[in-house]
């Protein structure tokens, strides 16, 4: 940044247009940094990852010749990508609802006013501050068949052994589950603070009238964190459309493909398949689907709140 | 799940300073004591993952592995697994790496953040509604779509296996940007008028009165960029192959393999990997928990 152009004005020389052409420059003079940084590391690989996407490249370089739309057309009639869209999809749609609903609970439990608050907080929120392998490596040592402290308590009630993370039909829940326990907290969180931001006369007021507790909470608590719940399922969806990591490192995507997200498509074609382009261009159908969501969020929200 | 009395904290409260609830002694009614039951139902359910790990870490491979599943084993409690961990000395510069980098990436964030949501917030100039449109469209954007193309460009830009591979692209945080600028929205002006008269540079104004103003805030965006840079694992997962390099998260995901079925150890190592964000908590847990609530919902 220049500091040059930031440097003390003299009053005498403040014209109107000196002050006009000097904010231009001290504006764009603080923002230059962001800006470089924004450019190189964002606007350039979106612009280039599109560039990618119609050549035919691979990692050792062969095949660098323009193919234009080829490889988005190999992608839709790609089963592998379908799939992996799928499953991104599934995980989406059985993560967040229970992902929202456990926030909910804990925090109307916690703003009831329990004792040693702290206590309550740590434990619902602990997880959250551990990286996604620490996640795994709990987890997986849980849900392992023979030795795994999950199946050992099934048996212990009578009920059968579940193969968590070997059965096709299984692993996905399992995953969520892994998911539920690593990030309600921070949902949590969320409406923990905005429960503590409704107005106490509300409360007094329905108190007054006679309302119950439960009368209370689905009158007045719940109504009151609509615009809180519209954004904490908007943040939850696109956070569960990126899932990766827990897959990748609990499963590998397996068994049998039944649990591998669209991202590690993405990742597996472009790194281990070498093929950068049709990497590129699944990425680019996967940013297309993203912004086609988020859109219609927008859109719906825009409709509720109008 | 149960919801008796709905008592409220005091009115005055907002959210920053909410999160702890102050108010009166309640009566034990029966709902309470089944809200307090479920309360604490969920959080044993939240505890046994770590209290699991921690019983595994604490006994010898034999008793992790055998196959009678208990958590007192026969052999007693012995830290062998930490201590055949630390031995491998792979923990400690995982840990460093990734304290550096996340170091770096919160710095450098705050920086460039603060300095552009200034000029968002209080200077006039041409183009300024373009800029605001394209960085909050830019929010949109999600990371693992630019793995790719990212990476084809550090290896263009010869930074693979370079601690600035993990770094530099992990800088770009628009929705801070736009944290930052709301609060600098209602800083009065007032106060900076006297500066202007005196004839104070717009840095200077920037540096002796926003800043030291904007400590909250600029605490909790650090708080968020330092969690977020100190647990991802994909982008440092792919720009570093240099075991020198490697962060925690990508760290921890080579001892599966190197282990295999060591499970005392591998919990060893995954307690060892928690613990340093586990005891910062514990320290700051209230700077932590308003810093979350306060950015958590900019994401959109």
């Amino acid at each position: 940044m220049s500091t040059s152009t930031l440097s003390r004005p003299r009053p005498e020389t403040l014209r109107k247009p000196t002050s006009r052409t000097r904010s231009n420059l001290s504006g764009w003079g603080f923002a230059a940094p962001f800006l470089a940084f924004f450019l190189v590391f964002l606007v350039w690989p979106i612009v280039y990852g599109f560039y990618m996407s119609l050549k035919g490249k691979s990692l050792t370089g062969a095949n660098d010749s323009l193919i234009g739309f080829a490889n988005y057309a190999e992608a839709l009639a790609d089963a592998d990508m379908w799939r992996s869209l799928g499953n991104t999809l599934y995980f989406t749609v059985i993560s967040t609802v229970p992902l929202v609903l456990v926030a909910l609970v804990m925090a109307a439990l916690l703003n009831i006013g329990l004792p040693a608050q702290w206590l309550w907080r740590l434990s619902y929120f602990a997880p959250y501050l551990l990286a996604s392998t620490v996640v795994s490596l709990f987890f997986t040592w849980m849900y392992n068949p023979q030795l795994g402290l999950i199946n050992e308590f099934l048996t212990g009630i009578g009920l059968p052994r579940v193969a968590w993370l070997n059965d096709p039909n299984v692993a996905m829940w399992a995953i969520v589950i892994a998911t539920l326990w690593w990030t309600v907290g921070f949902n949590f969180l969320l409406y923990l603070a905005a429960m503590q931001n409704i107005p106490a006369q509300h409360y007094e007021a329905a108190s007054l009238d006679g309302a119950g507790a439960w009368r209370q909470f689905f009158s007045i608590t719940l109504p009151q964190l609509t615009p809180t719940t519209v954004m904490i399922v908007l943040l939850q969806i696109l956070a569960s459309l990126k899932i990766f990591d827990q897959v990748y490192q609990m499963t590998a995507g397996g068994p049998g493909g039944s649990t591998r997200p669209v991202v590690q498509y993405i990742f597996e074609t472009g790194f281990t398949g070498y093929r950068l382009g049709y990497s590129a261009a699944i990425s680019y159908i996967f940013f297309g689907l993203i912004v086609v969501i988020s859109v219609m969020q927008f859109v719906i929200t825009r409709r509720r709140s109008a | 799940m149960a919801i008796p009395t709905l008592t409220r904290p005091a009115p005055h409260a907002t959210t920053a300073d909410s999160l702890t609830i102050r108010q009166p002694r309640k009566k034990l009614t029966v709902g309470r004591i089944a809200a307090i039951a479920v309360a604490a139902f969920i959080a044993v359910l939240w505890l046994i993952p770590f209290a699991w790990a921690t019983a595994t870490a604490f006994k010898t491979e034999t008793d992790a592995a055998a196959p009678d599943v208990t958590w007192l084993p026969p052999s007693g409690f012995t830290p062998e697994a930490f201590v055949k961990v630390f031995q491998d000395g792979n923990i400690p510069l995982w840990t460093w790496n990734s304290l550096y980098t996340s170091a770096a990436i919160t710095a450098i964030t705050l920086v460039i953040s603060a300095l552009v949501a200034y000029a968002l917030s209080r200077i006039d100039f041409k183009g300024k509604k373009v800029l605001m449109t394209v960085i909050i469209a830019s929010i949109i954007i999600p990371p693992p779509v630019m793995i790719i193309p990212l990476f084809y460009q550090m290896l263009a830009l010869n930074l693979i296996d370079t601690s600035w591979a993990i770094i530099l692209p992990q800088v770009i945080h628009p929705a801070m940007v736009f944290v930052l600028k709301k609060f600098f929205d209602q800083i009065p002006r007032e106060l900076e008028e006297a500066a202007v008269m005196d004839g104070a540079s717009r840095l200077r104004i920037f540096t002796q009165i926003i800043l030291p103003l904007s400590r909250p805030i600029l605490a909790a965006v650090a708080i968020f960029v330092f969690i977020g840079a100190w647990n991802n694992f994909l982008w440092p997962f792919i720009a570093t192959n240099d075991g020198n390099l490697l962060t925690l998260p990508v760290g921890l995901q080579t001892i599966k393999s190197a282990y295999g079925i060591q499970y005392a150890q591998n919990m060893a190592s995954a307690l060892l990997a928690a613990l340093p964000l586990i005891v910062v908590f514990l320290f700051f847990q209230r700077q932590i928990i308003k810093g979350v609530a306060t950015t958590g919902l900019a994401g959109t």
